[in-house]
């Protein structure tokens, strides 16, 4: 952790860190998370789209606020739960609608749907739709960048529940052990699906788990922008730096239920409403006011331009192309150059 | 149809699929205290499926447990369990989980009884949904019924109707050794009639669904409902179809199958999984190495999964696997002597 004490700059971390326009461009991105979503679920209540998705509003302070540090060239690996880690990363909604609508314009030209989205290009090594699939492959991802002398990281992106799998434990070690330029961020939304992790998971807090792999643990809390950017921001630098892994809990809350089968019957509305109150996006916009990065009026004229992005994508994926049902076995293997 | 059933049924009504699991594992809850449930959210949610349902409610968090998300390590809890005096019923979310559970399954459960040269026991009944057609793509969709048959120890089975989910879970929780179950998640919905009480449908036995003189279909889960479907159409132009239910993977019915093809000299094989190296194969081969042979008047043929992943989009999903047109034209082909 760098130490600000004596910093005579006592503004917020990400405040006296990124540029104005950096900062509006991340609050455009938590916008930009949530009309999507919404606008996806709109859909899929509307029949425009089949499957079944889960929804990260209410996480985009985590999602947008760990990538800060990031670069085009630097990995992440995502999760069931990561249209936000998707855009922040620099995706473009168009591309992810038409990849929801099936269409051969998707990032993965229909076949993965929802939750295998992935732009490869901007460094999202993919959704994952297994429950711990990600984190030995940012591992690998972490190996291949310090074996080939490349300054890249790589952060891992999974939730509370896949810390009880064997692959979080067993890449966690892989990585002190190897020292490997890798963030693993746990999103900790309390619930994996029904389970509170009170019910899954014997450590209070999951970054305690970092004991046992010799990493550095922190736990903050993952609806502030500004302390997730601070946070993540450190693990970043550590391991550009060839310090190693860290790992850092972001506390956040899922609004929606888990994904499209969840009747909510494990939580309380007051639980929900708490957490409604606690807005990642909001309170990011009244940090930028308060700080006179933006007025009222550009924060609106910022969100406005998101809910217009969103809308021209659903357009965008509705004129797309079906794939051929010729091509269903397309893309299993590598296609003979011409 | 003819269903061969082993008890007497005492009454029966209309359940769906899901609940004629249900009402098996609640039942083997009540007359037995070695049984538990574990599996992930099968308690206050009740499964991804419904499946278990309010049996938490009837039974307490202590007999149906919700695990963390730890599928190796759950599986694992589940045949110690066994091992040493429970009745465990674990749930898989999805079969494809199972993937992670691998080790417990096929190189413990499975080998246990061998590799302690019979002294050992391991009863665990393991329920996995799986099949493609709702749209969740390819970690979410696949038929791995051959991966498991592959492996001595094991016994795997594929009920089509709420009856055999109800009758097989049951023969499995009686059964001594491991039995896994693949429940089809396009049928969980499905109704039919279901005989009240305690009653266990034969593993290792396959039902005749139609009888027919013409082309034997070999189908499994969901596949059976399309190739009865396909009959249907056929019949219309006069072709007789047999539709055997395979029901059972490992061991497969062989004297059902061979006898079916003798009569009628022609078989198809409908499956959902991957066509190469699948449960078509086997029957194929287990046909060709037979006294069947020598009565097959066409080519056998098989249906199954594309070699491919299940894709997302909705036409590829159904382009993806077997689906009824493509059984009639199939048998059409083979019957007007085009193989
Ligand atoms: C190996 C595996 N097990 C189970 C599931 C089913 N499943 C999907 S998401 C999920 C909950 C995951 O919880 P968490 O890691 O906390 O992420 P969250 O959904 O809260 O974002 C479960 C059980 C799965 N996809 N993969
Ligand atoms: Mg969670």
């Amino acid at each position: 952790m760098p130490d600000n004490r004596h910093d005579p700059d006592n503004r917020p971390f990400a405040i006296r860190t990124f540029e104005a326009d950096v900062l509006k461009d991340a609050l455009r991105k938590m916008w930009l998370i949530r009309r999507f979503e919404e606008g996806a679920e709109d859909s899929y209540t509307r029949g425009l789209i089949h499957g079944t998705m889960h929804l990260s509003i209410g996480q985009e302070a985590s999602a947008v606020g760990s990538c800060m540090a990031l670069t085009d060239d630097d990995k992440i690996t995502s999760t069931h739960r990561g249209h936000g880690h998707c855009i922040a990363k620099g995706a473009e909604v168009k591309y992810m609608f038409a990849e929801f609508f099936g269409k051969e314009e998707g990032y993965c030209h229909g076949r993965g749907g929802s939750m295998h989205i992935a732009d490869v290009t901007k460094g999202n090594l993919g959704a994952n739709g297994i429950v711990g699939g990600g984190l030995p492959i940012a591992v690998g991802a972490a190996l291949a960048s310090k074996q080939l002398g490349r300054n890249d990281v790589t952060i891992c992106f999974f939730g509370d529940g896949a810390n009880n799998e064997g692959a979080f434990h067993e890449a966690l070690n892989i990585a002190a052990v190897w020292k490997l330029p890798v963030i693993f961020v746990c999103e900790n939304n309390k619930y994996g699906m029904s389970t509170s992790t009170e019910r899954s998971t014997a450590v209070k807090n999951i970054a305690e788990r970092a004991v046992a792999y010799a990493m550095p643990g922190r736990t903050v809390d993952g609806n502030d922008f500004n302390a997730v950017t601070e946070a993540v921001g450190a693990a970043v630098a550590r391991a550009r730096s060839g310090e190693g892994p860290s790992l850092i809990e972001n506390l956040t809350y899922r609004w929606r239920g888990h994904s499209k089968s969840d009747r909510n019957r494990y939580r309380t509305k007051d639980e929900i409403e708490s957490w409604v109150a606690q807005d990642p996006i909001e309170r990011f916009r009244k940090l930028l006011v308060d700080h006179d990065i933006i007025d009222a009026a550009e924060a609106d004229t910022i969100r406005a331009a998101a809910e217009a992005e969103v809308a021209a994508g659903i357009e965008f994926a509705k004129a797309g192309t079906d794939p051929k049902i010729s091509d269903v076995t397309r893309y299993v293997h590598a296609e003979a150059k011409a | 149809m003819n269903v061969p059933t082993t008890v007497e049924k005492p009454g029966s009504r209309e359940l769906s699929y899901a609940e004629a699991l249900r009402e098996a594992m609640g039942l083997a809850l009540e007359r037995d205290d070695r049984v538990i449930l574990m599996g992930e959210d099968i308690g206050v949610y009740g499964g991804a499926f419904q499946v278990t349902g309010d049996l938490v409610d009837r039974f307490g968090t202590d007999r149906v447990r919700d695990t963390p998300i730890s599928e190796l390590g759950g599986a694992g809890v589940a045949v110690g369990a066994a091992l040493t005096g429970l009745r465990p019923i674990f749930e898989f979310q999805f079969s494809d989980f199972a993937m992670l559970a691998m080790e417990q399954i096929a190189n413990q459960a499975a080998k246990l009884r061998y590799m302690l040269g019979g002294e050992a026991s391991v009863p665990v009944v393991m329920r996995m949904p799986g099949g493609s057609g709702t749209g969740a793509a390819a970690q979410h969709s696949q038929s791995l019924e051959a991966w498991f048959g592959h492996v001595p120890g094991l016994k795997v089975v594929q009920p089509s109707t709420p009856e055999d989910a109800k009758g097989l879970l049951l023969a499995a929780l009686e059964d001594p050794d491991p039995v896994i179950i693949f429940e089809h998640k396009m049928l969980y919905k499905m109704k039919g009639e279901v005989p009240e009480g305690w009653y266990t449908t034969p593993i290792g036995k396959a039902a005749i669904r139609r009888e027919g003189t013409d082309v034997t279909i070999v189908a499994s889960a969901i596949m059976v409902h399309r190739a009865l479907a396909a009959a249907d159409e056929l019949a219309k132009d006069g072709i007789s179809v047999e539709v055997i239910d395979l029901r059972s993977v490992r061991p497969i019915d062989r004297e059902t199958i061979i006898a079916s093809v003798k009569k009628t000299g022609k078989l198809v094989c409908v499956y959902e999984g991957v066509r190469t190296l699948g449960v078509g194969a086997e029957i194929s081969a287990m046909i060709a190495e037979s006294e069947a042979f020598d009565f097959l008047d066409a080519p056998i043929q098989r249906l199954g999964g594309a070699e491919a992943p299940i894709p997302y989009n909705p036409e590829l999903e159904k382009a993806a696997v077997p689906q009824t047109p493509g059984i009639v034209d199939c048998v059409r082909k083979l019957v007007g002597g085009q193989v």
